[in-house]
């Protein structure tokens, strides 16, 4: 029908209404760096306005484009300037201080423009501290605490630079005391990153990168859902046959993205920035990165195999979507949490230990997320995890992240209630043995290149 | 040009075309082709709907639709032709 093929509109159907296929994060990218100003009173006022000024319309706009297209936009986030280099000034006016009143101004502007989360809670200390890096640093449980909708992160390690280890246990630290100030759940606003990438559209780890432009739209795009029953249908063929099928399906999920970024770029009149790729799980039935996995062949995910597995899904995402977009960013690779992700939480109770964990952040990027560990987990085990993603991202080049819930009073095996998309999950055992290496300061290098 | 896709789906009676072609009519929007088929044990009509002298947005005439729908007893999804375009054309 007018080159409309029906089966393609029942396909496209099938997929937003049986599969989950959304899109699942607009993110609009704001510059704040012309709104340093050394007293933080003016400067939470100005950026306060200058926010409700660029993302006065996102919802209304982003609701608009959702309600013509017919395509569900799940959520719509701000990420601005690293607050460690917008409030350098008011730092050094006002210590401490300056950071949280910028904290509150921007969970303030967040609530008033109608987003869920707002990323740049940021310090950039892969090569070293600030002031202004040590004062978001230190403040970042309480920070948290205070608010509802900022999320922090902290960019302990780079592949050209190496890895801040007094960065890595601070954080480590950070982690814990936000655990004890918010029941565990603040964690979820908090992120170890290295390699961060600076337009990622997904959070807790989305900020402004300063290469950026003034403003600008990044798409975070969803669908596992689709590709598990595409996988699911596809028993009984060969590797090579299945990831082309993959391959086909990422493309198709990724042009949505696309079309949904341009348009709402278009109408807020900014630019429209990247499409970062990465399959994104909800706790939705069937919704899960796990269980495609184990529909390519595993009996659960984290038994020997699912490296291979994550390896081949990733491949295939990658290469149909960046045939999708002119623009892939992000992190672009398929988010592994456990809590978000109901197959994952379920694997957790069998096969999937937080080593395999870590030995598949290998082949993919964001690391070990969403990981609750008891609440007893000492700093120095929460830091080695930090530093052995960390050592992961370096080697290989990928951001990669750490985002973990040492939850108050929980054991191995406890069930943890995120709440929402969040999620639940049961506690992850860990180590009992810790690492001494943090009696030692200062950096691990960089990796000679190849 | 805008051009929504209005895809029925439900079980086969009588006064279908015509309960939702009529919603359709009411607000000035054309319909430029109509398909049926079985798919998948899906009874499907899907129409192509040109909106350009229409007087309501894609938004409000799903929302009609669908009520329409509700009445017939059939499910009705109504999308943005540009969706579909950008999922299976490259």
């Amino acid at each position: 029908m007018s080159s409309l093929d029906v089966e393609e509109v029942i396909e496209t159907i099938e997929m937003i209404r049986m599969r989950n296929l959304d899109v699942r994060a607009v993110t609009l990218g704001i510059n704040l760096l012309d709104r340093a100003h050394p007293d933080p009173e003016e400067l939470a006022r100005d950026v306060r306005e200058k926010i409700v000024e660029v993302a006065g319309d996102l919802v209304e706009v982003v609701e608009e484009v959702e309600d013509e297209l017919g395509v569900p936009i799940v959520n719509k986030r701000i990420a601005v300037t690293p607050c460690s280099i917008v409030a350098a000034s008011a730092v050094r006016k006002e210590g401490r201080e300056a950071v949280l009143t910028l904290a509150e101004a921007l969970d303030e502007a967040a609530e008033e423009v109608g987003v869920d989360y707002l990323g740049g809670y940021t310090a950039l200390v892969y090569d070293g501290f600030t002031e202004a890096d040590e004062a978001v640093l230190d403040t970042i449980p309480e920070a948290i605490e205070g608010t509802e909708r900022l999320c922090a992160s902290v960019v302990v390690a780079d592949e050209r630079y190496g890895i801040n280890m007094d960065a890595v246990y601070r954080t480590a630290e950070a982690v814990k005391e936000t655990a004890e100030r918010t029941d565990g759940h603040g964690c979820a606003r908090l992120v170890a990153l290295t390699n961060a990438p600076e337009n990622t559209p997904f959070m807790a780890g989305a900020f402004h990168g300063v290469g950026q432009p003034e403003a600008c739209v990044n798409v975070g795009i969803s669908g596992p859902g689709v590709v598990r029953a595409v996988v699911e249908e596809l028993k009984d063929v060969d590797f090579r046959t299945l990831h082309d099928e993959i391959k086909r399906t990422a493309f198709k999920i990724t042009r949505v993205g696309e079309l949904v970024g341009r348009r709402v770029a278009e109408r807020l009149g900014v630019e429209f920035g990247a499409v970062d790729l990465s399959l994104a799980p909800t706790p939705e039935e069937g919704d899960s990165v796990a269980e495609i996995l184990e529909g390519i062949g595993l009996e659960s995910c984290g038994c020997p195999g699912s490296t291979a597995a994550l390896h081949l899904l990733m491949d295939a995402v990658k290469k149909g979507g960046a045939a999708a977009t002119s623009r892939h960013g992000g992190y672009s690779e398929a988010f592994i949490p456990v809590s978000e992700d109901a197959g994952m939480a379920r694997a957790a109770e069998e096969a999937l230990t937080l080593e395999k964990l870590e030995a598949m952040t290998a082949v993919c990027s964001v690391g070990i997320d969403m990981v609750v560990v008891p609440g007893d987990t000492p700093v120095e085990t929460i830091a080695g995890i930090i530093a052995d993603e960390a050592a992961i991202g370096v080697v290989t080049g990928k951001p990669t992240a750490v985002r973990i819930i040492p939850a108050p009073g929980k054991e191995p095996g406890d069930e943890f209630e995120m709440g929402g998309l969040l999620g639940r999950a049961p506690v992850m055992d860990v180590s009992d043995y810790r690492p001494t290496m943090f009696r030692r300061d200062g950096r691990i290098p960089p990796k000679f290149p190849r | 040009m805008t051009r929504a896709v209005v895809t029925v789906i439900g079980a086969d009676r009588p006064g279908i075309v015509a309960g939702i072609s009529s919603v359709l009519a009411e607000h000035n929007a054309n319909i430029e082709d109509i398909s049926q088929t079985v798919l998948r044990d899906l009874f499907a009509m899907v129409m192509l709907v040109d909106l350009s002298e229409a007087d309501v947005s894609v938004g409000k005439l799903r929302e009609e639709l669908q009520k329409a729908g509700e009445e017939l007893g059939v499910d009705v999804i109504v999308q943005h032709e540009d969706v579909y375009r950008a999922m299976h054309r490259v």
